[in-house]
């Protein structure tokens, strides 16, 4: 019985660990591209969400385009943010930009609460089975889903900065700002991308844990798990919050388990992620993947 | 014969016109620091010019000036124009530049270190949007045989390899004109003699017109149509190459060479301080 437990955590904590190893992605997009650590990475995970949530409860659509539009929205929203209220900013203090962002975070979650109320929303049933039964271990049908896009969307992601001309003028961009415009690069246009791109991807990520949880403005806090996910992958590696995330994921779980079976303290698995994170940044201070420089010698 | 040469009409005019001319232009770092002080040069179709200089003379924020990176340094052109085929571009974005044919090779190299060679020769045709790309690359891989060996990334090129990739990045861009800085820094004297081999190659070849800053006088002038000599933020001397080869203060100054007896003796160094002045 309490083998089937852990299995049934580690399996949740992959799951989970893969949204965060998406949202993760999305900050450390916007980190590479522009500099900005986005505190408001949560937010956009929770407007995406309420979006999604209003098309389908208020308009009826059906869940597909509903889901679609609000992506679609969500990247347009995410190159507005960047526009109005980050563009002016640029060549300003790094905190003076933190500031910004987190204050972006307290607005949007106002907003929303004003706009849809406090309570958590359920989302319309999508699925007609709510769980599945996978290899005897129990999963949420729309936790399924999650893993595939999310696959889906790192693959995308890896495509993306391999192969696609934007992809690669981003991390050129990422390299050297100066260098990006000698090669006639408009930074302007890769700084408003990648907060768009990381909006709607944070956005598909809000949906998946919305469908689950219900929408509230606890998915903000999703932002906020984040950091350590991203911090341990490096902050400025693609795949190391990928891996960050996973490993933040599996650690949640890992220490509920160990919290509900052992030691009965209650609530383990919210800060165990924070604990892991001082002991690794001590041991690697660049995080697991995060690059320094590469010197000639 | 002297006579039709003088009256021509005016479209014979703008075609004989230089593709990029420099008029006048003054450079002014964060508001306050003027580095070029009225300076004007010409570069005419298909020809490679030299800019000659010492260190600080104004050469790279010249060639910044042109290419518009002026601006990503706090920089600000505020007086004079850059004219490029017939239009002003003082005012515009780097990027935009670009896109109308002018790049520009900057000092340093500057690849980009955490991307593969085939990476930044894709980077350097992003204003492209045809479908010969492939067939670039090949031609960059055939005048640079040894960059299609290097798999890895770019980082762990040579400094005579990661300039021929500079060099390589600036041909995928079919640029009409390559702003070229100080490509001999850092590279021995046999790789240098290579890049300028390429250089000459590139303009007689490809038909690409180049403005080349150089420390390096003697070999600058030896591929160069006309050269400039700038110091402290004006040109001072100008010529065709073989003028400025043969120049008696060019000889002394940058080539090293001449100057007769008298000069050699520290006891004569006030001479040399007043002659260095140049005018």
């Amino acid at each position: 019985m309490e083998t089937q437990l852990l299995f049934q955590l580690i399996l949740n904590g992959l799951i989970v660990g893969t949204l965060y190893g998406v949202v993760g992605m999305c900050f450390v997009l916007i980190y590479k591209a522009s500099q900005v650590v986005n505190f408001a990475q949560g937010e956009f995970l929770l407007i995406g969400a309420w979006t999604c949530w209003w098309l389908l409860t208020a308009w009826n659509i059906p869940f597909f385009w509903g889901f679609l539009i609000a992506v679609a929205f969500m990247m347009v929203f995410g190159m507005a943010v960047q526009l109005v209220v980050l563009r002016p900013l640029i060549g300003e203090p790094i905190i003076s930009v933190i500031m910004v962002t987190i204050g972006l975070s307290i607005f949007f979650q106002a907003l929303m609460k004003w706009m849809f109320g406090t309570f958590a929303q359920p989302f319309p049933p999508i699925f007609t089975v709510d769980k599945v039964n996978v290899l005897g271990l129990q999963v949420q049908t729309a936790y399924l889903l999650s893993t595939g896009v999310s696959v889906a969307i790192m693959a995308g992601f890896a495509w993306f900065f391999k192969y696609s001309r934007m992809g690669l003028a981003m991390r050129a961009t990422a390299f050297s700002q100066q260098v990006a415009q000698s090669l006639g690069i408009s930074v302007r246009q890769v700084f408003a991308l990648s907060w768009g791109i990381s909006a709607a991807v944070s956005a598909v990520a809000g949906v998946v844990v919305g469908m689950v949880n219900g929408v509230s403005s606890a998915l903000s806090y999703f932002g906020i798990k984040v950091f350590p996910a991203v911090i341990l992958g490096g902050l400025d590696s693609i795949f190391g919050a990928v891996v960050g995330g996973l490993i933040v994921g599996l650690l949640e779980n890992l220490g509920q388990f160990v919290d509900s079976q052992y030691l009965k303290w209650g609530n383990l698995y919210e800060i165990i992620p924070f604990y892991a994170l001082i002991i690794i940044l001590m041991i690697k201070p660049y995080g697991l993947f995060g690059t320094r420089d590469i010197e000639r010698v | 014969m002297a006579e039709a040469a003088l009256k021509m009409d005016p479209v014979a005019d703008a075609a004989s016109a230089p593709l990029l001319s420099v008029d006048n232009i003054e450079v002014v770092y964060n508001d306050v620091i003027l580095v070029l002080r009225g300076l004007s040069l010409k570069v005419p179709q298909g020809k490679i010019v030299a800019l000659l200089g010492s260190n600080g003379a104004g050469k790279s924020t010249t060639l910044k000036a042109i290419s518009g990176l002026l601006k990503t340094e706090d920089g600000e052109i505020t007086r004079g124009d850059v004219t490029f085929l017939g239009e002003k571009i003082n005012q515009i974005e780097p990027d935009k530049i670009v896109r109308r044919g002018i790049f520009q090779v900057m000092e340093g190299r500057r690849i980009i270190a955490d991307m593969t060679v085939l990476e930044n020769l894709r980077l350097g045709a992003f204003t492209r949007r045809d479908n010969e790309v492939k067939a670039d690359i090949e031609r960059v891989y055939e005048f640079f045989p040894r960059l299609r060996e290097r798999t890895g990334l770019a980082g762990y090129l040579s400094g005579g390899e990661q300039q021929m990739l500079a060099i390589g990045r600036a041909m995928m861009a079919r640029p009409k004109l390559i702003l070229m800085d100080e490509p001999s820094m850092g590279l021995s004297p046999l790789m240098v003699k290579e890049v300028f081999a390429i250089i000459k190659k590139l303009n007689t070849e490809l038909g690409v017109t180049i403005l080349l800053v150089e420390q390096n006088a003697r070999i600058a002038l030896s591929v160069a149509d006309y050269g400039y000599i700038m110091e402290q933020g004006k040109i001072v001397l100008d010529g065709t190459a073989e003028m400025l080869q043969t120049n008696e203060d060019v000889k002394e100054f940058y080539l090293g060479q001449g100057g007769g007896e008298e000069r050699k003796s520290f006891k004569n160094l006030k001479s040399f301080k007043r002659r260095k002045r140049w005018l």
